[in-house]
C-alpha cells in the first residue's frame, strides 16, 4: 500500500489471483526478458558481445541514456513530456568547457580559474534554470509542456551554439598549476572497476527510487500526474511539483551533459541532440504512461538498457547504421503496443476479488465513447 | 425533418422493446433487469432521480453503450447496435444531456457533422444551410446558419442540438433533458415541435427533471428507481404526486437528523458571495448568497442542475475564485487562502464527480485515502511506512470501506465504496467543516445510508456538515436544515420538517413559467 505506482505491477497477479499466467508474466515483466533476450541473440551472435569488459563498456554508454531518462520519468510521471534535455546536454558541455578555459574578468583584470567541483555545481544549476523556465511556462503560464519544451530546445540549442559560435571546445583537462583538473575524471576512472558515469546513474537512479517511493513529494508527483484535479483538492501543491519536475529534468541532463563531454574531453555545441528522443523511448520502454501517474525508475533503467544493448550489439556484429535505427524504432512501437495491451487487460480481466476493476481507461472509453458517436450524430 | 419517416403501422404500437437490461460499471449496477417500451407516436416519459439509471438506459437504446446482459427488439426482431451511427441508420437518435457540438464550428456544420451532403465538388453547402434555415424556422429561433456555435447561449445551443436529431428522419427519437438550458417560450415551441413529430408517427422518449413541464408532453408515464423500473402509466392517470411518490419510494430511511447534541459557534460563515459564470462574465451561478453553518449542524443544499450548487461548494473550497463576498472560518477570512490552506485550517470538499476530482485511479486504495494528509506520516524526509499503514487501516474501519485491503487497486471498488475512500481521505484531515457536492451520486441505496450514517456521527461530534443533493428524499432525512438555490440565491430555507413538495416547489422544478403555476396547484389538489 505504501507506494504508489511501483506497486501495482506487483500486487496485481495477486489481486487478479487466476493463478500462474505465462502470457501475464512475459507482459509485466516484457521489458527485462526484452533485455535478456537481446543479451542472449548477442552473446550468440558474436564471441566479443558477453564478456564484462564489453557490458561495462555498454553500460557506460547507457549512463548518459540512463540519467537522462530518470529526468524524464519524473516529468512523464506528471504527465508531461521534456523535449530540451539534449539541448541543455549539449549547453552544459559547453558551458563547461567555457569555465575550464577560465573566466576573464576584464575590470579586475583578471581570469579566474573555478575548480572542477565549482564548474559542476555551476553547470548543474544552469540545468535546473532551464527547467525552471520550461516549469514556470508550463505550470503558471500554461503553455503545453510540448510547445514549451519545443521552444527550449531551440532556444538552448542556439544559445550552445552561441557560446562558442559554433566550434567545439577541445582542451577540457586543466592545469595543475591552475588547480583545475580533473574534469576526465566522470568520464574515464573506474571505482572498483566501474566507469564513474554508471556510478553516477545508479546513484541518481537509488536517489530517484527513494524520492518516488519515501518522500512527500513522490506521492505527490504520482497524484497529480495520476489525476491533477484530486490531487489539488486534496492539498497537494500541483503547480509546485510541476515546476520542480522539470527542474530535476534540467539538472539530470546537465549531469549527462559533463558526463559525456568528459568522455570526449570535449565540449561541443551539437552534443546531445536527439537525445530527448533517446531518453522518451527509454521509459516508455520502462512502462510508463504517456498520460502521467504510471512508471517507476526501475522499469526506466531497463529501458535504457534495452535500447543500449540492442544498438551497441548491432555495432559489434557490424549491422550499418541505417538499420540501427530502423531496429531502435521498431522497438520502441513494439513496446507502445505492449503498453497498449497492459492497460486494456486491466480493464477486459475482470478481477475475482471484489468486482470487476474500474480503471481510468475503462472510465475515460465510456465517456469518450458518447462524445465521439454523438458528433457523428 | 424534411419529409415524414416511412413507417407501417403495425398492430401492436410498440415499436421498440428493451427486455431485462442489465448494465453494471465496475461494482455498481446502474440497471438491474429493467423493460422499457417505447410506443409508436407517442411520448414515452422516463421519471427518475440522478443515479436511477435513465441515462444509461437511453445509451444503450441508443447504441452508445451495450448492456451486460438483456435484449432490444425494434420491430418485433432482435437487434444488437454496434455504435450510435448503427442505431441511427435504423432511425433512432438521441439528444443528449450533456452538449456535443463543436464549438468552433458553425452551426450548419455541427448539424450535418459526420453525413454531409455530398454535391458536385465535395460537400453541398448551400443545400446544408438551406436544410438548417428550415430547421431553424421549424423552431422558431432565429440563427444564422453561419453562426458558430460557440457565440451562441447554452439554450440556443440545445436549441442547435435538437435541430441536429430532428434533421436525421429518424422513427424514435429520444430526448435526454433537452429544456434544461431552455426559456418558457422555447419549451412551449419545443412541445408543439414534438407533437408535430408524433403527429408524423415518430416516437419520443423524453427525460426531464422538470417535472410538472414533462407531464404536460407525457403520453406514457415510466418511473425507475435505482436501476428498476417501478411503476408505467398512462398519462391520463396520474399526476405529480404519483410521480414523486414512485420516484422517491416510500419504504427506505435515510435516517434522521442527529439530536441531543447542542450546536457550537458558527464554523462557516459566507458573506455575499458571488461567483462569475466562466462563459459569461455578466451572469453570475452564485449571486450575493450568505449561509452560516454551525458545529455540529447537517445544512443540506438543494436545487436542480444550474442552479449553482456545485460553484458555491467549489468556491468555498477554494477552487474557484469568488468575484465577490467573504468566506469566514471560525470568524478568519479564508478567501485568499489556497486548497492546501483551507485544508490545513478544517474545511475540506468532498467533489461531486469522483472519478474526475476524487480518485486518483492510478494508485491503491491507500494512497488515496492518505493523499490529503501526507505531512502527519513524513518523518524527517521520508514517509513511514507504518504509520501510515496504520493510518489507512484505521480510516479503512472507520468509514467502513469494503476492500481487499489498502494495497488494492482503486478501480476494484465498488462506486459506493470508492465514495467512502474519497470522504475517509478528507476525514483523516481532522475537518472542522465539511462540504460534500452530491455525496450519493451513483451510489446504491445501501451505501447511501451508510454516508449518510458516517455524516450524523461526525456531525454529534462537532462537525459542520454542508451537503448537497438533487434528491429529495436526501434533503428529508439526516438534514437539520434545508436551503433551496434556485439561481444561484438561496430561495427557501426549511427545518427537517418540510415537505417534498414545498422542497420541489421552491427550487423550482414542478412549476416551469407563472402560467403554469396555477395548473401545478390544482394537480397538487386532485
Amino acid at each position: 500500500m505504501t507506494d504508489a505506482s511501483p506497486d501495482r505491477s506487483r500486487s496485481r497477479p495477486r489481486v487478479s489471483a487466476d493463478g500462474f499466467s505465462l502470457a501475464k508474466l512475459l507482459l509485466e515483466g516484457r521489458a527485462f526478458f526484452a533485455l535478456i533476450v537481446i543479451i542472449i541473440v548477442f552473446s550468440l551472435l558474436s564471441p566479443y558481445y558477453f564478456s564484462v569488459g564489453n557490458f561495462l563498456t555498454m553500460a557506460s554508454h547507457v549512463a548518459i541514456f540512463g540519467i537522462l531518462a530518470v529526468g524524464m520519468l519524473l516529468v512523464i510521471l506528471n504527465g508531461g513530456i521534456d523535449l530540451s534535455v539534449g539541448s541543455t546536454l549539449g549547453f552544459s558541455g559547453v558551458i563547461a568547457g567555457f569555465l575550464m578555459q577560465g573566466v576573464q574578468l576584464t575590470t579586475f583584470g583578471v581570469i579566474l580559474y573555478p575548480p572542477v567541483w565549482v564548474v559542476a555545481v555551476l553547470v548543474c544549476v544552469l540545468g535546473a534554470l532551464v527547467g525552471l523556465v520550461n516549469g514556470v511556462l508550463i505550470a503558471w503560464l500554461k503553455v503545453p509542456a510540448f510547445v514549451a519544451t519545443l521552444g527550449m530546445l531551440y532556444v538552448v540549442r542556439g544559445a550552445a551554439l552561441l557560446m562558442t559560435n559554433g566550434l567545439t571546445y577541445n582542451d577540457l583537462g586543466g592545469k595543475p598549476e591552475l588547480g583545475n583538473t580533473g574534469f576526465e575524471w566522470l568520464g574515464f576512472n573506474r571505482l572498483l572497476d566501474i566507469p564513474i558515469g554508471v556510478l553516477v546513474m545508479a546513484v541518481i537512479a537509488i536517489i530517484g527510487s527513494i524520492i518516488l517511493n519515501r518522500t512527500a513529494f513522490g506521492r505527490w508527483l504520482y497524484a497529480s500526474g495520476g489525476n491533477e484535479r484530486a490531487a489539488e483538492l486534496s492539498g497537494v501543491p500541483v503547480k509546485q511539483v510541476q515546476v520542480s519536475v522539470y527542474m530535476l529534468s534540467g539538472i539530470c541532463a546537465a549531469v549527462a551533459g559533463l558526463i559525456l563531454s568528459s568522455e570526449l574531453t570535449s565540449a561541443g555545441p551539437t552534443a546531445g541532440t536527439s537525445y530527448e528522443l533517446t531518453a522518451i523511448a527509454a521509459v516508455v520502454i520502462g512502462g510508463a504512461a504517456l498520460t502521467g501517474g504510471r512508471g517507476n525508475i526501475r522499469g526506466t533503467l531497463v529501458g535504457a538498457f534495452v535500447i543500449g544493448f540492442l544498438s551497441d550489439g548491432l555495432v559489434i556484429i557490424g549491422v550499418s547504421a541505417y538499420w540501427q535505427t530502423v531496429f531502435t524504432g521498431a522497438v520502441i512501437v513494439l513496446a507502445v503496443l505492449l503498453n497498449a495491451i497492459q492497460y486494456r487487460r486491466r480493464v477486459k480481466l475482470p478481477s475475482p476479488a471484489g468486482g470487476s476493476p474500474t480503471s481510468p481507461q475503462k472510465d475515460k472509453a465510456t465517456t469518450a465513447d458518447p462524445a465521439l458517436e454523438k458528433t457523428a450524430g | 425533418m424534411n419529409a415524414a419517416p416511412e413507417f407501417e403501422p403495425a398492430a401492436n404500437d410498440t415499436v421498440l422493446a428493451a427486455r431485462h437490461i442489465v448494465k453494471t460499471y465496475g461494482g455498481t449496477h446502474a440497471l438491474k433487469g429493467v423493460n422499457f417500451d417505447i410506443h409508436r407516436g407517442k411520448v414515452t416519459t422516463l421519471f427518475g432521480e440522478n443515479g436511477a439509471g435513465k441515462s444509461t438506459l437511453m445509451k444503450i437504446l441508443s447504441g452508445v453503450t451495450t448492456p451486460t446482459s438483456g435484449s432490444i427488439e425494434l420491430d418485433g426482431q432482435a437487434v444488437s447496435f454496434s455504435s450510435a451511427s448503427d442505431a441511427r441508420d435504423r432511425g433512432i437518435s438521441i439528444i443528449h444531456q450533456e452538449l456535443s457540438l463543436a464549438p468552433n464550428l458553425s452551426v450548419r456544420d455541427n448539424i450535418f457533422m459526420g453525413r454531409e451532403l455530398r454535391g458536385a465538388t465535395g460537400v453541398d453547402f448551400a443545400e446544408e444551410a438551406r436544410q438548417t434555415r428550415l430547421l431553424m424556422a421549424d423552431l422558431e429561433e432565429d440563427i444564422h446558419p453561419l453562426t458558430l456555435v460557440q457565440d451562441l447561449r447554452l439554450g440556443q445551443q440545445q436549441i442547435v442540438e435538437i435541430a441536429r436529431a430532428l434533421s436525421v428522419d429518424s422513427r424514435i427519437l429520444i430526448m435526454d433533458e433537452p429544456t434544461s438550458a431552455l426559456s418558457a417560450t422555447e419549451v412551449e415551441v419545443l412541445f408543439r415541435v414534438i407533437r408535430d413529430l408524433t403527429a408524423r408517427g415518430v416516437s419520443i422518449v423524453y427525460i426531464s427533471h422538470h417535472l410538472e413541464e414533462a407531464l404536460q408532453i407525457t403520453d406514457y408515464a415510466v418511473v425507475l428507481r435505482d436501476g428498476a423500473i417501478t411503476a408505467t402509466a398512462s398519462a391520463r392517470h396520474i399526476n405529480l404526486e404519483w410521480i414523486v411518490r414512485n420516484m422517491v419510494g416510500e419504504n427506505f430511511d435515510l435516517g434522521s437528523p442527529p439530536t441531543g447534541h447542542a450546536f457550537g459557534e458558527v464554523a462557516l460563515s459566507i458573506e455575499d458571495v458571488s461567483v462569475a459564470d466562466a462563459s459569461s462574465s455578466e451572469r453570475s451561478v452564485v449571486d450575493r448568497l450568505s449561509l452560516d453553518v454551525r458545529s455540529g449542524e447537517i445544512v443540506c443544499i438543494y436545487g436542480l442542475m444550474g442552479a449553482g450548487r456545485t460553484e458555491l461548494l467549489e468556491c468555498i473550497a477554494g477552487r474557484l475564485q469568488p468575484s465577490g463576498g467573504r468566506i469566514l472560518l471560525g470568524g478568519n477570512d479564508i478567501s485568499r487562502l489556497s486548497i492546501a490552506e483551507r485544508i490545513a485550517r478544517g474545511l475540506v470538499l468532498v467533489p461531486e464527480d469522483r472519478q474526475r476530482d476524487g480518485l486518483v485511479q492510478t494508485m491503491s486504495v491507500g494512497a488515496n485515502l492518505s493523499l490529503a494528509s501526507i505531512g502527519s506520516f513524513v518523518r524527517g524526509m521520508l514517509l513511514s511506512r507504518s504509520q501510515e499503514r496504520t493510518l489507512v487501516e484505521a480510516s479503512i474501519r472507520d468509514v467502513h470501506v469494503k476492500t481487499a485491503g489498502g494495497s488494492a487497486p482503486i478501480g476494484s471498488l465498488s462506486g459506493g465504496n470508492q465514495q467512502k475512500v474519497v470522504i475517509g481521505k478528507m476525514l483523516i484531515t481532522n475537518p472542522k467543516v465539511m462540504l460534500l457536492d452530491e455525496p450519493s451520486r451513483g451510489i446504491d441505496i445501501g451505501a447511501k445510508a451508510e454516508v449518510f450514517r458516517l455524516l450524523s456521527e461526525r456531525a454529534a461530534r462537532g462537525l459542520a456538515v454542508v451537503f448537497s443533493t438533487s434528491e429529495v428524499a436526501e434533503c428529508l432525512s439526516i438534514a437539520h436544515r434545508i436551503i433551496v438555490m434556485h439561481r444561484g440565491r438561496i430561495s427557501a430555507e426549511f427545518g427537517a420538517d418540510a415537505t417534498k413538495e414545498e422542497i420541489m416547489a421552491a427550487s423550482g422544478e414542478a412549476v416551469v413559467s407563472d402560467h403554469e403555476e396555477h395548473r401545478s396547484h390544482q394537480s397538487d389538489r386532485r
